[in-house]
């Protein structure tokens, strides 16, 4: 069997695991603002020990799902599981401290705390304990952030905000790890910084990442499987490079992103 | 060059306890930015406290010795008081949290008006009055007649704020919880997705910042050896004021904002007039408001994103 096949299979192996058993099962879910539908019946499932990108376009809803499983705003039908538990009442606390971690849209450090106090805020869930190890540990992925250590976060430039966003949310030892646009607004050498680091925390440290992104090529590229949101609903789904290959999501998103998103939909129906 | 010196000792005094009362206003400003109206009540409140305490230890426990007798009335008032602030928090300002700005505002101006009639109502009009305690103090100097006085009360008050701003500075910087508070503060939606309840933090601010009230109110009764259900309006507005003065939403702000005010007033008695202390202390904020919008020590409102 050809290289190719064999990656195919793992890929499919690795798609049948995330359904049966799931780390993070988003199932059926509506969410609203006000009485706007952000998010309507989405499925996504996450499996242990995989990366899983969901792209689309500005304001198809991606960061209100990432939000939703945080339960803010919580979903107004549908389920969603963690680990087997049902998350979907729960308040946004109560879920970090199940273990899923999240770096926010707009990095949302806390401009007036120095880098170490944002630090110390993400390792809050286990007060203290092994709180120099894990410091070490995401210094060492970002070794930028431990020449700042005394900086306070609001005077740092935006990639080293975003460092400390995902160094913040690593340091609660979190089996699920959300991204939210991490490569928003940053020049490109930073973004293939931060997509070099995303990749080796899942190759070496296996952690579970479910990234959402714009730039589609860099997200399909590092994740094992993708989703496309269009306007609150999901409407393709498969292996990264699957959809890499897509004339749809090529054309949407790939070359130049000119063409309207709905027509994914369209040539999906 | 001898009243100078009494005044500033006087004045100080009373910024001390200014500046207790405002920390409160600042910490619930700078956690939910309301303006919590029912914070110098609370204070009242926690004089009364402080008040039926002394009389159970002195009169019906024949408890003589003075320092024991605060000791315990702190120990009582704090709590007690807290709880209050808790329970405020609890039934007059979470329900409105989400609801439009000016929601939780009138709300808090419901519970002034509601814990002022309340303490009216039970403890009666009449101001109450305690026989004078910790009488005496230390001559500094004297001259032409003229003795300059610290008293032992204004060196006990002196010395517990300070105690208590050390080591109140010391949790909001330095502890766990001080961090997910100024977290709170910052960014609230973040600081949940951390893990961090915020509710409870909230609810641990206005438990703190009534405890605080609650040393002033004890303090204060000390001081005046009188109060009356009216005194949580005027020492409220002006803690306010030290609040707003200092910087709201800045600790050391508040602090400095209390003595601040507290020496404009005493200065302003003993050199021109005593009826037109408090024309002074508020025109002496219109003016700085004026130059300086966001106080002295208050952060202008930039921040790089």
């Amino acid at each position: 069997m050809s290289v190719a096949g064999i990656n195919v299979l793992v890929e499919e192996t690795r798609a049948r695991q995330a359904a049966a058993a799931p780390l993070l099962a988003v199932e059926g879910v509506s969410a609203y603002y006000g009485s706007v539908a952000a998010l309507r019946d989405v499925d996504i499932a996450v499996g242990e020990g995989e990366i899983v990108t969901l792209i689309g376009a500005n304001g198809a809803g991606k960061s209100t799902l990432m939000m939703t499983i945080f339960g803010a705003p919580q979903a107004r039908t549908g389920r969603i599981r963690f680990a087997g538990q049902d998350i979907t009442r729960l308040p946004t606390h109560a879920i970090a401290r199940l273990g899923i971690a999240q770096s926010p849209e707009g990095r949302r450090v806390f401009p007036r705390m120095s880098v170490q106090e944002n630090l110390q805020m993400g390792a809050s869930l286990h007060g203290g304990r092994h709180f120099a190890e894990d410091l070490e540990r995401v210094c060492t992925l970002f070794p930028r952030l431990k020449e700042r250590l005394q900086q306070r976060a609001g005077t740092m430039s935006g990639g080293e905000q975003q460092m400390l966003a995902i160094a913040r949310a690593l340091m609660s030892r979190p089996r699920l790890l959300l991204l939210d646009e991490p490569s928003l607004g940053l020049a490109p050498l930073v973004v293939k910084q931060i997509f070099g680091a995303i990749r080796d925390l899942n190759r070496e440290a296996g952690m579970t990442i479910f990234l959402v992104e714009q730039n589609a090529y860099h997200a399909l590229k590092l994740a094992h499987r993708g989703y496309v949101l269009v306007n609150g609903r999901v409407t393709l789904s498969g292996s990264g490079r699957a959809l890499l290959d897509d004339p749809a999501v090529k054309a949407a998103y790939l070359e130049g992103g000119i063409v309207e998103a709905s027509t994914i939909a369209e040539a999906k129906a | 060059m001898d009243v100078f010196v009494q005044q500033l000792i006087n004045g100080l005094t009373l910024g001390a306890i200014y500046g207790l009362i405002a920390i409160g206003y600042t910490m619930v400003f700078g956690i939910i930015g309301m303006v919590n109206f029912a914070h110098g009540d609370v204070f009242m409140v926690s004089t009364f406290i402080a008040l039926i305490g002394f009389l159970i230890l002195t009169t019906w426990l024949g408890i003589a010795s003075v320092p024991l007798a605060l000791i315990v009335v702190l120990l009582v008032t704090m709590p007690l008081t807290a709880l209050w602030g808790w329970a405020i928090e609890r039934v007059a300002y979470r329900p409105l949290r989400g609801s439009f700005r000016l929601a939780p505002l009138i709300s808090a101006i419901g519970v002034s008006i509601f814990l002022s009639n309340f303490v009216q109502v039970a403890q009666g009009a009449r101001n109450k009055p305690t026989p004078p305690m910790l009488n005496g103090g230390f001559t500094l100097f004297e001259r032409d007649g003229y003795a300059v006085t610290l008293s032992y009360k204004q060196c006990l008050i002196m010395a517990v704020t300070v105690i208590l701003l050390a080591g109140f500075w010391y949790l909001v910087q330095r502890t766990a919880f001080g961090r997910a508070q100024r977290a709170c503060e910052q960014d609230r939606r973040m600081a949940a997705l951390l893990g961090i309840d915020v509710d409870r933090t909230i609810s641990l601010t206005f438990v703190l910042g009534a405890a605080l009230a609650a040393v002033a109110g004890v303090l204060y009764l000390l001081y005046y050896g009188v109060v009356s259900f009216s005194d949580g309006f005027v020492p409220g507005v002006k803690a306010f004021t030290a609040a707003v003065l200092g910087g709201i939403g800045s600790l050391p702000g508040a602090v400095l904002g209390g003595l601040i005010i507290g020496l404009i007033e005493t200065f302003w008695s003993a050199y021109f007039s005593i009826e037109y202390k408090d024309v002074a202390a508020f025109s002496i904020l219109a003016i700085v408001l004026i130059f300086m919008p966001s106080g002295i020590l208050g952060r202008a409102e930039v921040e790089k994103v």
